[in-house]
């Protein structure tokens, strides 16, 4: 397969994001993928590759940003950008969900290099945030930051809501939080989800999920004394 | 009674000094013993949390806390702590790879007036379903200190301690992982665990009993069970919680031998009824006649099979 050879001859550094859909090809076989595959995509790469400070050298480093993907259903997109990034050798990536692959559908921090949390299971990846930026404020490393993404459905289960409550609370500055909101939750968000965080005290913005500069500028914006969450938008899952 | 010191009293105390000694541990707490931290919460802000009524959060940020590096000591009633977020002990723990120390009160029976709600007998049946998990059920506010000190030094590994108002009159030199001979006799073993210990050593008075003593369940102590057996391997368990909950380990460490189990500890069956400690462990058979009736019937029915 020309994808694979091309894949394999090409260093970490050489990847933009034009080549994650090749990446993605390596999982699924398919050499076009649809909306619900890709929903994560563009905010993965603009995260990795201008926002998280962390690289493979310093995946075990004390002071270094934590991304947590909360939403660990559909991971293809994570596993490419990490690949793209050179925390994983894309020739990993043909044996996804092979018995012998550390790449399941679901994502094990045991097994994957790069990953900080184990997921699959919906509501415990901000919870675990709330807890690592706590952590990382008790042994006084007030630089790094957190991030954890979401989905919009992902958002119906109760745990996130005890997360973003106690969050705003106690005013956790270096969290942050990511929404793919692809409209694919039961019962929709009447007020949008953004208004569920500024409620409980977060500063929250809602962008087109598919625009990079929007997300960089939204990823980045000042949010003093308070936790930030993004709402990315991108096209609705049964559309 | 309002003045003996409980083992929450001195997990609190206890605490409260390694917080001061150990920069690593971090208490989070969802309300439940939160005016008791008050002190060292001023001492240390940011290692003191208390998440609220949020039990979700209270084991999902312990969770993050370990990720983080610290040592969680994560602390509600038995029903809130282990039962209610059941799905955050097993995957944001365990399934991280990262360890704590949860710290129970409340256990299966401590406010009989407050009903079902708050007893959580299934606590240690629960965490048997998991890897990895230690277990302790001191019976004594000084077993307590003791077990509450490992625990917390204790790496990144597992630790469940449960905490009871109900104790024994002595505390006993207890050792995470052994079981301690109380009375040596020349016929079956009962092993009482934690509180249970007093109204099982009233039960047996002038039968021809081995009885031991396990503060600690998880690991089972298989071996010491083992040398305890006199010429017949007949085993009485006596626990706290869920009757049966230990009938497994006692299987496994008698496999090899034609063996007998009763296994003693509170029904299965909800019991609709308030009051008190005492009248619920008599209700329950847990109560010193109600053992000697059932364990004396045990052994009769061994010398006529």
């Amino acid at each position: 397969m020309t994808t694979a050879a091309t894949t394999e001859r090409q260093s970490a550094a050489s990847y933009g994001f034009a080549d994650l859909p090749d990446l993605l090809s390596l999982m699924t076989g398919a050499e076009k993928h649809g909306a619900a595959a890709t929903s994560t995509l563009d905010v993965l790469w603009v995260l990795y590759d201008r926002v998280l400070r962390v690289s493979p050298d310093t995946v075990d480093a004390p002071d270094r940003d934590r991304f947590l993907l909360s939403k660990g259903h559909g991971p293809m997109a994570y596993y490419a950008v990490l690949a793209a990034k050179g925390f994983l050798p894309a020739d990993l990536l043909t044996g996804f969900g092979t018995y012998d692959s550390p790449l399941g559908h679901h994502p094990d921090r045991l097994l994957v290099p790069g990953a900080e949390i184990g997921s699959g299971s919906l509501g415990h990846g901000l919870p675990l945030a709330v807890g690592t930026a706590l952590g990382l404020r008790a042994r006084g490393l007030t630089d790094p930051a957190v991030w954890v993404l979401l989905g919009d459905a992902e958002f119906d289960e109760g745990s996130n809501h005890e997360a973003v409550a106690y969050a705003g609370a106690a005013g956790l500055e270096r969290l942050h939080t990511v929404v793919i909101d692809n409209a694919s939750a039961t019962h929709g968000w009447r007020g949008g989800i953004a208004a569920r965080f500024e409620a409980e005290g977060w500063s929250a913005e809602t962008v087109d999920g598919r625009d990079h500069e929007a997300l960089y500028r939204a990823f980045t914006a000042p949010h003093p004394g308070r936790p930030h969450a993004v709402i990315a938008r991108v096209e609705p899952k049964n559309a | 009674m309002d003045t003996v010191e409980t083992m929450r009293d001195r997990f609190i105390d206890i605490t409260a000094g390694l917080l001061d000694t150990d920069p690593r541990l971090a208490v989070v707490l969802a309300d439940i013993s939160a005016a008791g931290f008050a002190d060292a919460a001023v001492r240390h802000p940011h290692r003191v949390i208390n998440v609220g009524i949020r039990e979700q959060l209270l084991i999902g940020a312990a969770g993050g806390l370990a990720l983080a590096g610290l040592r969680p000591v994560a602390h509600t009633f038995a029903s809130f702590l282990v039962e209610r977020p059941f799905e955050q002990v097993k995957l944001d723990l365990g399934h991280q790879g990262v360890g704590a120390v949860l710290v129970s009160a409340s256990g299966s029976y401590d406010w009989p007036a407050g009903g079902r709600t708050h007893m959580a007998p299934g606590d240690v049946a629960l965490l048997d379903t998991l890897p990895g998990w230690n277990v302790h059920v001191p019976g004594h506010p000084d077993e307590a200190e003791a077990l509450l000190r490992h625990a917390a030094a204790a790496g990144d590994s597992l630790q469940y301690v449960r905490l009871s108002v109900h104790s024994n009159a002595y505390a006993l030199p207890v050792e995470p992982g052994r079981f301690l001979t109380v009375r040596q006799g020349n016929g079956p073993v009962v092993l009482a665990v934690g509180p249970m210990l007093d109204a099982v050593l009233m039960a047996t008075e002038g039968l021809d009993v081995t009885v031991l003593y396990a503060a600690t369940v998880r690991p089972f102590d298989a071996a010491g069970l083992r040398a305890a057996l006199g010429g017949v391997a007949d085993v009485v368990l006596v626990e706290p919680y869920l009757a049966g909950t230990s009938a497994n380990a006692a299987h496994d460490a008698l496999a090899h031998l034609p063996h007998r189990v009763l296994a003693l500890g509170v029904p299965r069956e909800e019991h609709r009824h308030y009051g008190t400690i005492p009248e619920h462990l008599a209700a329950y058979g847990l109560d010193a006649a109600g053992l000697r009736r059932r364990i004396t019937d045990f052994l009769d029915h061994g010398r006529t099979a």
